[in-house]
């Protein structure tokens, strides 16, 4: 049986009066990448925050692997993968101890990989310097660098490839290629024309309804 | 059907519980370690607000001798107040309280670390420079005991319920002010009877029923304030 993994029904969500969103629904199975489009201030980021759980400022459900998310928190917080607007990198501490303590806080990723990791995102050498004397893209490319750190099956990622340059970009897509081959499952926005064939699902947020 | 959530099963005790505590401990004292100004601030703060009193009213030995336990607590408590704006801020402005919040590891022992280690970047400090300012003030040595005491279970408790406060006011703009007024209020109990304790061990008076109250706010501080911590972290984030 396969059920989708995260299943959306009647999401509606109103800010400042004004309605982002009302009656959207959509599921999201393993192996499918799915990207929220909508003009700038059409609700993306507020939606992604919803899916993740940062906001409860909406009506409707969210279900995570067929249970009701509000009763799931626990395993639902163990299988996401946040990347926000803001990249979650202290300025003062170093790469290195960045993903440590990211690491802490979620116990299943072996600290063993943070230095191949952080290889992998092009930041040898660069591990222990503070991470304010680094540039802005390579500050997300910390951030980024938990990609290849969590096992997380649910990757929700808010403008990934924001400051990031062109090689750095095609490496993460082939990344969320890679990820969505091995039954996980991506939610994203981006302003970029993302080449993932088939996997990849639209859903705009400016034209309300199935896609 | 639905089935019901139990917890009745034997829960797995999670062998990185301490290990989660001392890395967000860590963690925390490292930040202070790399932003030492902010350390400085609360100590000097301190040390200015009860240099103020014998030069503003009086320096008359008998009489800063009778203001001295008062004095050196509103200036531990004011201390602490001021440094509580920054506990949650720059966590909330970077993004890593979002990652705190989404983590699978319970929020109350996160808090609780944070909490912790904002303490022993203020009140420790605060509680060791308490003596000299006794010093300053005449307080009569007898007192001494009865200060380093009373402060060492009353600023913990400050730190907790000051730490509510800055939760709840993280994701507003300017929470500076509002902190105060919330919570304010809630410090006056420890207020009044940690100046009480030093004042009765001048008049050499029993502390212990003052100490014990102060360790019962303490340890009630202790169980509930990071549920509540928490809870209004979540609050501010879903904002």
């Amino acid at each position: 049986m396969s059920e989708p993994l995260l299943e959306v029904k009647q999401l509606y969500c109103e800010r400042d009066d004004r309605v982002l969103f009302d009656n959207l629904n959509f599921s999201l199975n393993a192996g499918e990448v799915l990207q929220i489009e909508g003009a700038n201030g059409s609700g993306k980021t507020t939606l992604l925050r919803i899916l993740s759980g940062l906001t409860g400022n909406y009506e409707g459900d969210i279900f995570w692997r067929g249970e009701l998310r509000s009763h799931a928190r626990e395993s639902f917080n163990r299988s996401l993968l946040y990347f926000g607007h803001q990249p979650g990198v202290k300025a003062i501490l170093t790469p290195l101890e960045n993903l440590q303590w990211y690491a802490a806080m979620h116990p299943s990723i072996d600290a063993e990989r943070i230095m191949p990791a952080l290889e992998k995102v092009e930041l040898r050498g660069y591990e222990d310097v503070p991470c304010h004397t680094l540039s802005a893209g390579q500050n997300r490319r910390v951030s980024l660098a938990r990609l290849y750190l969590s096992d997380a099956p649910l990757w929700i990622l808010d403008e990934p490839f924001t400051a990031i340059d062109k090689q750095g970009v095609s490496q993460k897509e082939q990344l969320i290629q890679h990820h969505a081959d091995q039954g996980g499952a991506v939610i994203l926005t981006t302003h970029h024309e993302l080449s993932l064939g088939e996997r990849l699902r639209r859903i705009n947020l400016n034209q309300p309804g199935e896609t | 059907m639905n089935q019901p959530v139990s917890n009745a099963g034997v829960r797995p005790v999670n062998p990185g519980m301490a290990g989660l505590f001392w890395a967000v401990m860590k963690r925390d004292l490292m930040l202070a370690f790399r932003r030492r100004s902010d350390l400085l601030n609360p100590l000097i703060f301190f040390l200015m607000v009860a240099s103020l009193f014998p030069l503003g009213i009086s320096p008359e030995p008998t009489f800063l001798e009778q203001i001295a336990p008062g004095v050196v607590w509103v200036g531990a408590l004011l201390a602490t107040l001021l440094s509580m704006d920054s506990l949650f801020r720059s966590d909330f402005d970077d993004g890593t309280l979002e990652q705190t919040l989404l983590s699978p590891q319970p929020l109350f022992l996160v808090v609780l670390a944070k909490v912790l280690a904002h303490w022993a970047m203020t009140g420790l400090p605060l509680t060791l420079m308490a003596p000299l300012l006794g010093v300053m003030l005449f307080l009569p040595s007898e007192g001494m005991t009865g200060l380093m005491l009373s402060l060492l279970l009353g600023t913990p408790t400050l730190s907790l319920v000051g730490a509510i406060g800055a939760a709840l006011t993280v994701g507003l703009r300017k929470g500076g002010v509002l902190i105060s007024l919330l919570v304010l209020p809630l410090y006056i109990p420890v207020l009044i009877f940690g100046a009480g304790a030093v004042q009765a061990a001048v008049t050499g008076l029993p502390l212990g029923g003052y100490l014990s109250l102060l360790g019962a706010m303490l340890a009630l501080g202790v169980a509930l304030a990071p549920l509540a911590i928490a809870a209004a972290l979540r609050i501010s984030v879903s904002g």
